[in-house]
């Protein structure tokens, strides 16, 4: 896609809100020092956050009772699988997960290039009078929430929408906010946050970095 | 991916993927209750034809609603252009008129690439003369891949009208792209000469390659283009190219017929073949909206500012060599 030349690393490094809402730039040019950044999650903190956010969603939802989990590409997805494996394990409640992907429902298409396609899954039981759980690794402007929630109305009628991030970085551009959150994280619009998970990294971690984009 | 589609020969491996697996991501949106997407809110597709058609018409035209853009039909009969006007004029005024999109049927094989010239949008080939026709080929791939799983060696034979067929064309430009291997089957009245030049092999006996062939794709006895006698009688053609039942009886079990349609039934293709479990001439349709959009969004979605050149093929006005250089001096820069 965009081609920064010099990007190490084969997945396209994540950097900000999940697919990335505006004022994040896909990814650091990988250099070393930027990928060190500053560790804010390690992997078994990540393991502790979504363990609290499953007893949130236990506790919010009576058991988790119609709840089905929605996770945003790329990163939202095993996040979301994480969760229903925790509620599984905690509870024994199995709860249907699948993802949603943004793409054709965002607000910057025209900026940038074409993008391919993330993969939306509907879990059997459907979404209509459910209470649907959006999961994604880092919420930002809020933009990209804004495009799973109309994405989301084209797909049936939910009862209710709820939102679990692993970050909130802040920086709000809508009047959106989460209901579950792993972890609240003071930052400056000038930087990164990063976040790698096994399924899709081979790590567990989240740090901060100097954003490149920002620095335009 | 270039921002015109005009030839399949044009496509990249990367860029036919995208399209096929952006097709497969869309097409199941059609199960969806609402099978709309904003995406394209707020672009016009034009289409320009020429030249008759049904299925590619309204497939452009359902895959651009779809998408939420605006389309306007443009057909040569009954407007300016039968009081004369000519490609460039008419051009000019969709120019002015702002359309991002123009998709074009017309009669003389190289419209599209002139239109390119032209116009601002992005230039879709809906079938140029005996040319091209890309986003057939770019279905039929999709549909061989749907159905069977894979494209990397496949052995596809294509039978019948080669001479005056836009999609056999298309169809064995991307599938050597991806892989697959292409046989063409016809009288030699009915090959192009210079067939030779081709990245397929050709054979005369129908039957013969039937048991070794994953995909038969029977192609339309084109009688209005065809104005000499290419074939003694309709019935003859029948016998050594058409495909009837007994034909079918020789593919593998797991073959599919395909038929990029209209069909002619009992000349090309048998009546009970159509309508077997084999053919996917119904999918092949139902395909053709869901690539359509993949093509109109890889197209259309991306970036496109006041910065960009005005002329679309401003590019192709550079020597490719000093693309090529001034490329490699960017990279270097870097």
């Amino acid at each position: 896609m965009a081609g920064i030349s010099g990007t190490a690393g084969p997945a396209p490094a994540h950097t900000g809100p999940g697919t990335g809402s505006a004022g994040t730039g896909p990814a650091s040019s990988g250099d070393s020092a930027a990928h060190a950044g500053k560790s804010v999650l390690g992997p078994e903190e990540i393991r502790r956050a979504l363990s609290r956010i499953g007893h949130e969603i236990l506790e919010r939802t009576d058991g988790a009772r119609d709840v089905v989990l929605l996770g945003i590409p790329t990163r939202g997805v095993p996040l979301a699988r994480r969760l229903a494996a925790r509620l599984d394990q905690t509870e024994g409640v199995r709860v249907p997960v699948g993802s949603l992907d943004i793409t054709l429902y965002r607000d910057d298409l025209r900026l940038r290039p074409a993008r391919t396609l993330g993969h939306t899954e509907v879990p059997g039981s459907g979404i209509d009078g459910m209470v649907v759980v959006l999961v994604d690794d880092v919420l930002y402007s809020g933009r990209t929430v804004r495009a799973a929630l109309d994405a989301l109305g084209d797909l049936g009628r939910p009862r209710a929408v709820q939102l679990a991030v692993l970050v909130d970085r802040g920086h709000r551009e809508l009047p959106i906010r989460p209901d579950y959150v792993g972890k609240n994280l003071p930052t400056s619009k000038r930087e990164a946050v990063r976040v790698l998970l096994t399924e899709t990294d081979g790590e567990d971690s989240v740090t901060l970095q100097v954003s490149p984009e920002a620095r335009r | 991916m270039n921002r015109h589609l005009i030839s399949a020969a044009d496509l990249s491996f990367d860029d036919a993927i995208a399209i096929l697996d952006t097709a497969e991501e869309l097409a199941r949106l059609a199960e969806r209750p609402i099978p709309k997407l904003p995406t394209l809110r707020g672009r016009t597709v034009v289409n320009l034809f020429y030249e008759d058609s049904t299925r590619t018409r309204i497939s452009f035209e359902a895959a651009a609603k779809r998408l939420s853009a605006d389309v306007i039909n443009f057909s040569a009969k009954g407007s300016s252009v039968a009081k004369g006007e000519s490609l460039k004029d008419t051009a000019l005024t969709l120019q002015a008129m702002g359309a991002d999109a123009v998709v074009i049927r017309h009669g003389s094989s190289g419209a599209p690439h002139r239109l390119a010239r032209w116009v601002r949008g992005s230039v879709v080939n809906a079938g140029d003369g005996t040319h091209e026709h890309p986003t057939q080929a770019l279905l039929d791939a999709f549909t061989m891949r749907r159905r069977l799983g894979r494209l990397d060696g496949l052995r596809v034979t294509i039978v019948g009208d080669i001479l005056h067929s836009r999609v056999a064309r298309s169809n064995v430009w991307l599938l050597r792209t991806l892989g697959a291997q292409v046989t063409l089957v016809a009288p030699p009245t009915l090959l192009p000469v210079a067939v030779d030049g081709w990245p397929c092999t050709v054979s005369y006996d129908f039957s013969s390659v039937l048991p070794d062939s994953d995909v038969v794709m029977m192609l339309r006895v084109q009688h209005e283009r065809m104005s000499d006698a290419y074939f003694p009688s309709v019935r003859e053609y029948s016998r050594r190219y058409g495909l009837d039942g007994d034909r079918m009886a020789l593919l593998p079990d797991h073959a599919i017929v395909m038929h990029p349609g209209p069909m002619n039934r009992g000349v090309e293709i048998a009546a009970d073949v159509a309508d077997s479990a084999r053919s996917t001439i119904v999918e092949q349709v139902t395909n053709g909206v869901s690539v359509r959009m993949a093509v109109l969004y890889l197209l259309l979605s991306g970036s496109r500012g006041p910065d960009e050149p005005a002329l679309a093929s401003e590019g192709d006005l550079v020597p490719a060599g000093e693309r090529a250089r001034s490329a490699a001096a960017a990279e270097a820069g870097r």
